[in-house]
């Protein structure tokens, strides 16, 4: 069973847990992405996130597919936002629930490593003097 | 044929819009595609890498482009 979500208001962490808890499984692993304030030495003021949100529903519903077939898992949530997220709020939060931990543990960190690479979201860094689209650039 | 590629991110500030049309051969793969992006916006080769995609789903080089297709091109993904 999964739980993919991409919303331009903010997310619900207490809602997500009550989501993935049940009781028939021993470990349940959460992510919880959230907007640092400094990128090296500069101030960060705030981060703007754009989706291809047709595509970028699909390729996260692929990776919680993968999931299940990867390891043994019973529920798999993905929520991410889109918009002005400023520092300190919460740009993604993956949940897994398993029977047992190791599987929580690995298919929560295989899904964030590959959201970062496969699922067509983009976010620009807003600094006091400027701004940058993150990892566009070598 | 006519294409129409709509843009995200950084892509959209090289193609200074969030869509354009270009004139391709018919038959002409992902790669021609590609090289003619290249050709009339050349900081796309500044990019670290780019994908297109088709029906949103990711292209191969190697595919050939479908008419009424949705195109999009995915500058670096940055997501979480």
């Amino acid at each position: 069973m999964h739980n993919i979500l991409l919303s331009d208001t903010p997310l619900d962490i207490q809602q997500c847990i009550e989501w993935i808890r049940d009781t028939k499984s021993g470990g349940i692993d959460i992510f919880i992405g959230s907007v640092r304030d400094k990128t090296k030495d500069k101030e960060v003021v705030r981060l703007e996130f754009e989706a291809y949100e047709s595509m970028a529903v699909g390729e996260m519903k692929k990776i919680a597919d993968k999931s299940f077939s990867k390891w043994h898992l019973h529920k798999v949530l993905i929520h991410h936002r889109t918009g002005s997220l400023q520092p300190g709020e919460i740009p993604v939060i993956i949940a897994v629930s398993a029977a047992h931990r190791n599987d929580a543990f690995e298919a929560c960190r295989f899904l964030i490593d590959t959201l970062k690479q496969t699922v067509p979201i983009w976010k620009k860094e807003v600094y006091v003097d400027g701004e940058v689209w993150v990892a566009a650039h070598p | 044929m006519k294409i129409e590629i709509i843009a995200f991110g950084i892509a959209k500030e090289i193609f200074e819009g969030d869509k354009i049309t270009v004139e391709l051969n018919d038959g002409a793969t992902i790669a021609d595609l590609k090289s003619r992006l290249e050709d009339k916006y050349n900081d796309l080769k500044t990019l670290s890498s780019y994908m297109i995609a088709m029906d949103s789903e990711y292209a191969s080089n190697g595919m050939k482009i479908i008419q009424g297709k949705e195109i999009a091109i995915i500058p670096p993904v940055s997501g979480g």
